[in-house]
């Protein structure tokens, strides 16, 4: 038995608006959450342009201003909310006392000096909207901005060139050719995953040091022509997607297996290989500690991570510079990202392609 | 990324082949393509960790201040001997605890609204929730300090204008108990990855699962329980395995914010991996440094082997026989 078509469409309809209503309130449930979780930028923000004075003086905003002021007679004097019998009043503090303050009004400055009575402490500032887009001209050159980005920019572009090409050869090599024993290299090749840094770094360091390589970037270049983990299984899994016959018709042909793979195989694995790319070099850009301990004191190869930590740290009170150094150093991948997000998620779909 | 556990699972190999003239040079191409992995396995894993096992039994120092000469077990005799080194199993231990839960359950609570049904612009937010994993660890940790200064920070300035007395307001960055809580606050940061690998995990559990749980009257509850975290055990599994090996070689906030690196506040950050770096690069102790790093070696593949042995009982890889 059918119900009356009346109530089916009511039902309908109900329905339809809870649907909207779950759709809606989680929407702004993750909203909310997406606000709180990213609100440390907007911090960031706001502070980098923030003025010194702001952080010691009493009800200041946590937007950066200024506090507002009237010259009056060559003194700079500054405003304040008076609440007077004509209602609130935006006055300048001209001679302020215990119970009883002058006042200048800088509409009407010809009128001199008003008395008013009442504790002048109690009364409010009035903040002015104003950054101060200079502290990122100090912080540039404080740290040396131009220097420490093309640092970085050679360090992390050579080490892509060299983690791109050797994990490219390695992937391929796993992915396609046949050899006695090859399972068991791949798992040595995955179980450095496992492998805790510290283990292996001593014996670097002091390889490193024999060689003349601390002070320089080649500790943080070199290493990356020898492939590594990660971005061999990335590879691997993709080209393990790509049909075998493309590498075989390429053969039947007469190319070598170097050239089916430059001229068969890439074009076909741009995106992973781009996934490989950007991730080391966003990877390069970001690192501390390898630079930290490598370059030692050789100020002029610095790159970013290590000049703003070694900049920040000496301006542990002034929050501002803090922040406009931050702010400088993710300025790049962040743009990076919204340019190329895909190549950046890519990853996790790629190694998750069933074999 | 749970395909990385599969690697390991290969136990007997498929079946020997004979390499005809053909094979031959096929084997010949394939460790030419290997080469450049096999010569940097060589360098730069094989001979360090080999040579660092052989420093234990020396009294080998950077400075070489005297002749380096083998010790027999002095190096592991004075492990037993050192305050310090107790001190900062602890403090790693501390925040171990506390990182590691938070560090699976934040990511599997977004991956689930990410994966919800009634979420719209469901790309905008996951992207935006992942955006801060390619932030410089250094701005982060500088945008957290500032946002979670005592004083200053908007983290306390929210939970004053929500009426927390002033007296009991976190000292995020100067106690040596709310350190850690800010530590794991300034790591969420970077839950982006383990997000879109749980959410990867997510999407990949079929529906006729869900459809066959909500047949059988299933609530949303037990469908979680019974269906979708059997089904991404897998995933969560890879995560701690990682996740407990990186957390237990957590230092280096702790050398950027507080340098150099003494442990800052009253040695609550003075993590195992810090004290680790010092006897190395401070004392130039390289002995007594490779004996401790092969110690935190040893716990890691001790904790790592007993959660692998776990794994029966409750990591569920579909598709594969049950015993």
């Amino acid at each position: 038995m059918n119900p009356p078509s009346r109530n089916s469409s009511s039902f309908v309809l109900v329905r339809h608006s809870r649907k909207l209503l779950a759709a809606s309130s989680l929407t702004l449930f993750a909203f909310m959450l997406l606000s709180a979780f990213l609100s440390p930028f907007l911090y960031m923000l706001a502070t980098a342009v923030k003025t010194p004075q702001q952080f010691t003086t009493d009800g200041a905003p946590i937007w950066p201003a200024k506090e507002a002021t009237y010259t009056y007679e060559g003194e700079e004097l500054t405003i304040y909310q008076v609440p007077t019998a004509e209602g609130m009043q935006e006055w300048a503090l001209f001679k302020p006392g215990r119970d009883e303050s002058q006042f200048i009004d800088p509409d009407n400055p010809g009128a001199g000096p008003v008395q008013w009575t009442g504790a002048w402490r109690t009364l409010e500032k009035i903040w002015r909207f104003d950054p101060v887009f200079e502290n990122f001209l100090y912080a540039w050159e404080a740290v040396d901005f131009p220097k420490v980005f093309s640092n970085t920019f050679i360090v992390a572009a050579l080490g892509m060139l060299g983690t791109t090409i050797s994990c490219t050869l390695v992937a391929y090599g796993f992915a396609r050719f046949r050899l006695p024993g090859k399972n068991i290299l791949f798992i040595l090749l995955m179980s450095t995953v496992f492998l805790p840094g510290m283990i292996t770094l001593a014996p670097k360091y002091v390889v490193y040091q024999k060689l003349g390589w601390i002070g320089t970037w080649a500790p943080l270049i070199v290493p990356h022509f020898f492939a590594n983990a990660w971005n061999v299984f990335l590879l691997r899994q993709y080209f393990l997607t790509l049909p075998r016959e493309i590498d075989e018709a390429a053969m039947v042909d007469g190319a070598g297996p170097l050239r089916t793979l430059l001229a068969v195989v890439l074009p076909q694995s741009w995106a992973a290989v781009l996934v490989v790319m950007i991730g080391h070099f966003v990877w390069a850009w970001n690192d501390f500690f390898e630079p930290l301990l490598y370059l030692g004191n050789k100020t002029d190869l610095y790159v970013i991570s290590v000049a703003i930590q070694k900049f920040n740290n000496q301006f542990e009170n002034q929050p501002h510079f803090i922040q406009a150094t931050s702010l400088l150093g993710l300025i790049l991948p962040l743009t990076l990202f919204f340019l190329a997000q895909r190549y950046f998620m890519q990853g996790i779909v790629i190694t998750g392609v069933e074999k | 990324m749970a395909e990385l556990i599969q690697v390991f699972k290969i136990s007997r190999p498929a079946h020997r082949e004979r390499l005809g003239a053909f094979g031959r040079r096929e084997a010949i191409w394939c460790l030419l393509f290997l080469s450049p992995w096999i010569l940097g396995f060589l360098v730069f894993t094989v001979y360090p960790v080999f040579s660092t096992l052989v420093m234990t039994f020396t009294n080998y120092d950077l400075v070489q201040s005297e002749p380096v000469r083998f010790v027999g077990l002095d190096n592991y005799r004075n492990l037993i001997a050192d305050p310090r080194l107790g001190a900062s199993l602890v403090v790693t231990l501390k925040y171990a605890l506390l990182a590691i839960p938070v560090g699976l359950a934040v990511p599997l609570a977004l991956a689930l609204l990410m994966n919800a049904r009634n979420l719209r612009a469901r790309k905008f937010f996951y992207t935006l929730f992942y955006m801060p994993y390619i932030i410089p660890v250094v701005s982060t940790l500088f945008i957290w300090r500032g946002i979670l200064n005592p004083q200053s920070g908007w983290v306390n300035m929210a939970l004053k204008a929500l009426g927390v007395n002033e007296y009991l307001l976190p000292q995020w960055t100067t106690s040596t108990t709310w350190v850690y809580p800010a530590l794991v606050l300034m790591s969420l940061w970077g839950i982006g990855q383990n997000m879109l690998i749980m959410l990867a995990g997510l999407q990949g559990v079929p529906t006729s699962l869900y459809e066959a749980a909500r047949v059988d009257g299933a609530g949303p509850f037990q469908t979680f329980w019974h269906v979708t975290l059997p089904m991404v055990s897998p995933v969560i599994f890879m995560n701690l395995i990682l996740g407990v090996i990186s957390i237990f070689q957590f230092f280096v906030p702790a050398l950027i914010l507080w340098p150099p690196g003494n442990g800052d506040p009253g040695g609550s950050t003075f993590f195992f991996n810090l004290y680790l770096y010092h006897q190395f690069f401070t004392y130039h102790d390289m002995a007594y440094g490779a004996t401790l790093a092969w110690l935190m070696f040893l716990i890691i593949m001790a904790v790592t082997a007993i959660l692998w042995w776990t794994q029966k009982y409750w990591v569920y890889y579909a598709g594969e026989r049950q015993e």
